[in-house]
């Protein structure tokens, strides 16, 4: 085997009684795609902060080149040419790409910024590892795949020869993602080494040639991934079995759902004439490219956006846009961003759990709050969805976020709704909490409820819809039986093909 | 140098941080007060003397805390939905001189029924000023620091207008003062002899009232919920911009009853100097409480014994009596700080 580029070498680091790391080794050689998989604590993030020079190790050291790295010190990661790419982004939207690479890399000192030779590298490193991207483009007018490019970029201009890359997907179209992986083989191709920090099978068995397996803070299995199987990977990271969420056919019931040529425009969204019926009992999955439309859909079936033509029906009853009117119609909704619309991080448990129904009179009279009631029903959600959290007045930051999922889902779920709005229900989470979420949906399915869909990942979509659905530019396809669709129709659909606006 | 976001915060922590603050700012105004060439020592024992040393001293201090309660509220209450009224100070004044139209004889009604006239059309009028920036600001998006701040100078020459015009007293040889509230409007003293007066124990229940809306009414949790996250608030069906109005009536209706107290309880009738910038302490004031209505109280007596303390002190040992604003100004940079230090950990690499 050649001499590794980077060895991390029983790496240790407890927070108080919490070990996070637990003696991690690993080695990385020169021109290969570590894959570092595990749910969401397992210590992905710690072992990559102390790799970082974030966090100090308490025991063990890490080599690169064999030479070993001064702890808790970023400039000496750096120096020695690692560099990484955060699932969020860390660019100035005001700036122009140029800017935002060579930001940091000149002396405060010096006159002025010598911007032509640093776009002519920039070029040159597009150009070498095949990163199209505008040099002189503002950054808030690219799309997210073209920022995580000027992400590697700023990393590569500062000579970086080990890449990290963390959750890199977890913002892409399947589309953006497989060109991404496609980049990174001309990457290892051209002698770098890159560590792949993931939760998602799919991607770790796409992307990389190696997976270590974290769980608990430890490493639990080192694998080739071309000796592995999806399954293996899934027991390993998680520690059991995974069952496959399981549809059974059953017979629809009345109409929840009907949009009749609904249109509506958002800025550059919009929707055309959509039409749509969902069935008690059934789940209809949307499929599509992101930015297709689908959160103007969902943002008018929450209530929070006005149709502009065309008529929305609840339930047989038509419904204003308003998003207390939708939930008293018995729309479940389960927001795209749990962070800035599904709960309110700094409030309690307890005080986001009741949100959409604290005027209700199950909560309070006379214009007061019954906190006790509240309570109530927050430990009664915490406990029937199992909620890991250290209480009901625990703030609802503190919470992973399976575990706020599962708290929306107790939300929304707990006074039997008639529709279920699940738009991105499980992005983000762990095997885990997918599994559990998935099987929510289904339980709700089997109890009557219409469930409208809308999913990025189409795996998602096949294994629990009856019908599938696609958007394209802000119309939608007409349903398709599950039975009768394939991933490879789903995306020629999403391409773009059979619709009127399609060139 | 960074900055970590702590998972707990102990309540240890919650105390000792603010503590140590207070008593980082007693040692830097205690080098300022070296610099005068006064003894620190003596300098605040003196100060401490002449804020609750004597009862009169004590009395005084409550008397200067009463409007600052009231303003400190107002802008407790705005900020805690994120809605920065920094307009206090024009919301008194409108207050006042409301107060000042109807009680100075326009009704000539027995107390019971004149005060809380007078209370409910105070707090109208500062609840007025503060809508028209509120409006804006739900409609257009206009920013409400700015119109609230602008306002306060646009009021007090509205005030100015008017004292030279129609509410000036005619007996009030050529100054611009209006006339004095009529004896059912004045509020009594609470000692005889001493200027504190009822409006000060109407502050601390306002104070419990506030406390009480923000702990179990609907309206304290829309409140809260907004100033978090306003868009989870409008996803889960809170009416946002209803939410900011109520809070922008209850603010500038707080603000409103400063006015009303400082003209009925101690003035007596209203001048262009009424108030010596109990709108801009007020922000201090809630900030310095953390928001919290009671500590909002507490937080108004420690402003006020600084100011009447370093009065004293100025009188006596020759500091110049602006030691009080910059005492004021350190605890609340000190403050500040120690409540960032309770939510975040400072690294030192």
């Amino acid at each position: 085997m050649q001499h590794p580029v980077l060895e991390i070498d029983r790496i240790t680091k407890r927070f108080g009684p919490l070990v996070a790391n637990d003696a991690i080794s690993l080695s990385l050689a020169r021109g290969e795609i570590l894959g570092l998989l595990g749910e969401n604590g397992a210590g992905k993030t710690t072992l990559m902060n102390i790799l970082f020079g974030h966090y100090v190790a308490d025991e063990g050291e890490i080599r690169v080149d064999g030479k070993v790295l001064p702890p808790g010190e970023p400039r000496a990661a750096l120096a020695a040419g690692i560099g990484m790419v955060h699932q969020h982004f860390t660019l100035a939207d005001n700036l122009t790409v140029i800017d935002n690479i060579v930001l940091g890399t000149e002396s405060l000192w010096r006159w002025k910024s010598n911007l032509s030779s640093a776009r002519a590298r920039i070029r040159q490193l597009a150009e070498d590892y095949g990163l199209a991207v505008a040099p002189d483009a503002q950054v808030s007018s690219l799309s997210v795949g073209e920022r995580q490019r000027v992400e590697i970029l700023k990393a590569l201009y500062r000579n970086a020869r080990i890449l990290i890359l963390d959750e890199p997907t977890a913002v892409l179209t399947p589309q953006e993602s497989a060109a991404l992986f496609e980049t990174l083989k001309r990457f290892v191709a051209k002698g770098l080494s890159i560590i792949f920090i993931s939760h998602k099978l799919g991607e770790i068995m796409d992307a990389c040639s190696r997976v270590a397996i974290l769980r608990g803070g430890k490493l639990v299995a080192e694998r080739k991934v071309s000796d592995v199987t999806r399954a293996e990977l899934a027991e390993l990271m998680v520690g059991r079995p995974i069952p496959k969420p399981k549809a059974e056919p059953q017979s629809p019931g009345n109409m929840v759902l009907s949009l009749e040529k609904a249109s509506a425009r958002r800025g550059s969204q919009a929707l055309h004439n959509i039409s749509l019926e969902v069935l008690g009992g059934e789940v209809i999955g949307i499929a599509g490219v992101s930015g297709n439309g689908q959160s103007l859909l969902a943002d008018c079936i929450s209530g929070t956006w006005a149709l502009s033509a065309g008529s929305l029906v609840v339930d047989g009853q038509t419904s204003r846009a308003s998003p207390r009117a939708m939930v008293e119609q018995g729309v479940a909704r389960i927001p795209e961003d749990r962070h800035t619309e599904g709960m309110i991080g700094d409030m309690s448990i307890t005080e986001n759990a009741v949100a959409e129904r604290y005027r209700s009179s199950a909560f309070s009279s006379r214009g007061l709050v019954d906190w006790r009631k509240a309570r109530v029903f927050a430990e009664s959600i915490i406990s029937k969805y199992d909620v890991k959290c250290p209480g009901p007045e625990a703030r609802v930051r503190l919470l992973s976020g399976g575990n706020m999922q599962k708290l929306i889902l107790g939300r929304v779920m707990a006074h039997d709704p008639k529709l279920i709005l699940a738009n991105q229900p499980t992005r983000g989470l762990d095997v885990g909490a997918v599994a559990y979420v998935h099987e929510q949906l289904l339980a709700a399915r089997k109890r009557g409820a219409g469930i409208l869909l809308i999913s990025e990942d189409l795996d998602e979509l096949l294994a629990l819809s009856d019908k599938v659905a696609v958007m394209f530019k802000g119309e939608l396809s007409a349903p398709m039986q599950r039975q009768t669709v394939t991933i490879s129709s789903l995306g020629l659909l999403m391409a773009g093909q059979g619709f009127s606006h399609a060139a | 140098m960074r900055l970590e976001p702590r998972e707990h915060q102990s309540l240890a922590l919650l105390v000792g941080y603010p503590v140590l603050a207070l008593a980082f700012a007693a040692v830097v105004c205690a080098l300022l007060v070296m610099l005068t060439g006064a003894s620190p020592f003596q300098g605040f024992g003196l100060m401490l003397k002449g804020a609750l040393g004597t009862q009169f001293a004590f009395f005084e201090t409550l008397t200067r805390a009463t409007p600052l309660i009231f303003t400190g509220l107002a802008a407790a209450v705005a900020f805690r939905a994120k809605l920065w009224n920094i307009g206090a100070e024009a919301q008194l004044y409108m207050g006042a001189v409301m107060t000042v139209v109807l009680g100075t004889g326009l009704l000539p009604l027995p107390w019971p029924i004149l005060w809380p006239v007078l209370m409910v059309s105070a707090m109208i009028g500062g609840a007025l000023v503060l809508s028209v920036p509120t409006f804006l600001k739900t409609r257009f998006g206009v920013d409400e620091v700015v119109t609230t701040l602008l306002l306060n100078f646009i009021v007090l020459l509205f005030v100015s207008m008017l004292l030279e015009g129609v509410l000036k007293d005619p007996m009030g040889l050529g100054w611009p003062q209006s006339k004095k509230v009529i004896a059912d409007a004045q509020l009594p003293k609470l000692v005889q002899g001493k200027r504190l007066h009822l409006g000060f124990v109407i502050a601390v229940l306002a104070a419990l009232a506030v406390w009480i809306v923000d702990r179990k009414s609907a309206l304290g949790y829309e409140m809260r919920a907004v100033g978090h996250n306003a868009k989870a608030a409008h996803f889960a069906g809170i009416p946002v911009n209803r939410v900011l109005a109520k809070t922008a009536l209850l603010s500038g209706g707080l603000a409103g009853l400063a006015g009303w107290s400082e003209v009925t309880g101690l003035k007596g009738n209203l001048t262009l100097d009424l108030s010596p910038g109990f709108g801009y302490s007020g922000i201090v004031v809630a900030m310095l409480a953390l928001l919290h209505p009671i500590g909002v109280v507490a937080a108004a007596i420690f402003v006020a014994a600084v100011f009447v303390g370093a009065d004293a002190m100025s009188r006596t040992a020759g500091v110049p009596s602006y030691i009080a604003h910059v005492m004021v100004a350190v605890s609340l940079l000190s403050m500040v700080t120690a409540i960032m230090l309770t939510r975040y950990r400072l690294r030192w690499r």
